[in-house]
């Protein structure tokens, strides 16, 4: 048996010799700092999701109709008449909500702990990349099964593009190809889901990986296990505070699989439309031009953008200001790695200045979330009685807008002109028991 | 540094399950609850019954399929075919109402709606407190009303089994503008009040299950693939800590 394995081997790296010091190179070989935390769970997850949304996506589409006249009926059928099709689309649903969810908490460990710094720019923009391509996908996928919260978040979001001066009405048409969304809005965007974005989103992720073992993980501590000391029990020339990434980290990530999936199914099986939060009760309802939802709103991972937009006026007779927040405010984490000039990288030695931005991002990024899904406009006729609800809803939105944009410019002021008192870092990472 | 993220991830979870009673009590937006119990199989009988005898001549069901109705409520073939179709469908064909819609659009102002996922459009609790709130009202142009959706076109399907019910008006206004104190019941139906809110129980629970057949069974599956995961997830915490053993010897 081990004879024929290992000649199985043999015969396999005469004709590959490249492959084994790739998988060397990213699995056994690939040294990892030895502390990383529970915030470094969620990268691993993000991959394990990637692989759930294309493999329910293709069951999925095996039963889906693509026609204006024919999905909303072909989702009900998956629901109904196909074997375990209930069980798929709460995967595909529940996974594109956890997806947000775990996409979120890797890049605030990103931003946490100074992993987008010198030399990882290129892992943060990929990143980045990855973020933006993952909005258009879930956006489109969110169309597809044509309720009537699809039909009007996709005219909504879409006619965003209409405040482009000149060109704007005439692009409007363009993306849906009618004038208004409609079958053929229906079948580009399917095509653009479940070919085109997934195939831009993988060699994005390959690259993004790519890039990363290029110059290896940062740490909860920020500090560079290359610049200290050598020499581990696998290597003499590797860092002493470093451990390959199999079996150490294939194993631990396996443990976090096992948990995330637990409450993933407890999601799926339990309360799969989360309250209204996953699959909205508007779109329950099939498409109609004729009928607006009472309160239209994107899907909650979209919320926070959407309230930027809209806390965002309209002046100099043009409402694209609003458009211009929403996306500066993705274009600015991109720009992070030269907006933070911060020569300490994680969060445990940094300056009381950064820690209170920090809070503030958070804070104002969860608030922008509560106003963008409409929950501060039904609390505040409860908490402020006979307040006018939009004056109030405008005041809070916008000082979190402020407290969103702030922080950008918050850091780099206190990076760029040294106002930062950091604290000592310590020479090798530091292991918390 | 493991016993804290073992805390930290019990914490995790137990918010998640606090949260989502409270995210699920969302969905009735001040109504009171239904009290309705997709589970009970008596009370989705009692319910299809309902529908089939005083809705179905106006709306359908469009995604329900009489042998899966008489799989999933424990009927047979005969029991679905003689009590629950009175349209002439055949068994593994869907419910689909006999109303012709130009003509209903001419009699209501608008076609009815198609039922089989109402509950997961407005809720549970919106249908049986719209069951329980018509009212006569001889201003609308089917003379009836209804506090929960006002101008509803709809008039009373179970007029006969709740009775007539009026608004009572606050002193000193009246009028077809003025607002609803409460309902009172005018004239007697066949059944008393209490039963007549059991029965309006039972129609919500029947069609909370045509709008997600599948509740009936995630749950029961969705408990042992619980299980299973946390017995695997125990596992590769094991598994884990075996291998992490030396890391957290050699440093």
């Amino acid at each position: 048996m081990a004879s024929t394995l290992s000649r199985l081997g043999n015969w396999f790296n005469e004709r590959a010799p490249g492959f084994m010091p790739m998988y060397r190179k990213h699995m056994t070989e690939y040294y990892a700092p030895k502390n990383f935390n529970l915030w470094y769970y969620f990268g691993s997850l993000a991959l394990l999701v990637l692989v759930n949304q294309i493999v329910t996506g293709i069951f999925l589409t095996m039963n889906y109709k693509t026609s204006a006249a024919e999905a909303f009926n072909s989702v009900e059928y998956i629901m109904r008449d196909v074997e375990w099709g209930w069980l798929i689309r709460y995967m595909h649903s529940t996974g594109a909500s956890l997806f947000f969810v775990v996409v979120f908490l890797h890049m605030f460990r990103g931003i946490m702990y100074g992993s987008f710094k010198k030399p990882r720019e290129l892992v943060w923009i990929l990143g980045m990349l990855i973020f933006l391509v993952l909005m258009a996908e879930a956006f489109m996928g969110y169309v597809l099964p044509w309720g009537n919260m699809s039909f009007w978040g996709a005219k909504v979001i879409i006619s965003l593009f209409g405040t482009i001066p000149f060109i704007g009405d005439t692009l409007v048409q363009w993306i849906m190809g009618d004038y208004l969304p409609a079958d053929s809005t229906l079948n580009r965007f399917f095509a653009l889901h479940v070919i085109a974005l997934p195939l831009v989103l993988l060699l994005l992720v390959v690259l993004h990986l790519a890039a990363l073992h290029e110059v290896g993980s940062n740490n909860p501590d920020g500090v560079d296990v290359k610049h200290g000391p050598k020499g581990n029990r696998w290597s003499p020339d590797k860092p002493k505070d470093a451990i390959p990434f199999h079996p150490y980290y294939t194993v631990k990530d396996s443990f976090g699989v096992g948990f995330f999936l637990m409450i993933a199914a407890f999601i799926i099986f339990f309360a799969p439309t989360f309250g209204g939060w996953f699959l909205e009760h508007d779109n329950f309802t099939p498409a109609n031009n004729l009928v607006t939802p009472s309160h239209i709103k994107p899907s909650w991972y979209f919320t926070p953008f959407y309230a930027i937009l809209r806390m965002i006026p309209s002046f100099f007779g043009t409402a694209i200001w609003g458009v211009i927040g929403m996306f500066g405010a993705i274009l600015l984490l991109a720009l992070l790695p030269w907006l933070d000039q911060g020569a300490v990288r994680s969060v445990r030695y940094r300056g009381m200045g950064y820690r209170i931005a920090l809070g503030v991002l958070v804070v104002s990024f969860l608030a922008l979330g509560l106003v963008g899904a409409g929950v501060t406009a039904e609390l505040i006729p409860a908490w402020f009685p006979g307040a006018d609800v939009t004056t109030v809803e405008n005041a809070f939105g916008r000082l979190m807008v402020l407290g969103y944009f702030g922080f950008f410019v918050f850091v780099w002021i206190y990076t760029r002109f040294g106002f930062e008192k950091t604290k000592p870092v310590p020479e090798r990472v530091t292991m918390h028991d | 540094m493991i016993k804290r993220y073992l805390s930290s991830l019990a914490l995790a979870l137990g918010l998640a399950v606090a949260a989502a009673p409270a995210l699920a009590a969302e969905d009735g937006e001040d109504l009171p609850p239904s009290g309705a119990n997709v589970y009970d199989q008596a009370s989705l009988q009692r319910g299809a019954r309902l529908f089939f005898n005083y809705c179905v001549g106006c709306h359908s069901l469009k995604y329900v399929r009489y042998s899966r109705l008489a799989a999933d409520l424990g009927l047979s073939e005969d029991e679905v075919m003689k009590n629950l179709n009175f349209t002439g469908a055949k068994f593994g064909e869907t419910v689909v109402s006999h109303m012709p819609a130009e003509d209903a659009k001419g009699w209501f102002g608008k076609e009815p709606p198609d039922l089989t996922l109402e509950a997961r459009a407005k809720g549970s609790d919106f249908i049986y407190n719209y069951l329980n709130s018509f009212y006569l009202d001889p201003s609308r142009p089917v003379g009836w009303n209804n506090t929960v959706f006002p101008n509803a076109s709809m008039p009373n399907p179970l007029w006969e089994l709740q009775g007539l019910q009026v608004a009572v008006h606050p002193e000193g206004k009246a009028g077809a503008d003025a607002p609803v104190e409460k309902l009172e019941l005018h004239t007697k139906g066949s059944m008393s009040p209490e039963e007549f809110q059991a029965a309006t129980r039972d129609l919500t629970a029947f069609l909370e299950y045509t709008a997600e057949p599948a509740a009936l069974e995630r749950q029961s599956i969705g408990v042992w693939v619980l299980l299973f995961l946390a017995g695997l997830t125990f596992l590769l915490y094991l598994l884990k800590h075996e291998y992490w053993k030396d890391v957290h010897e050699h440093h």
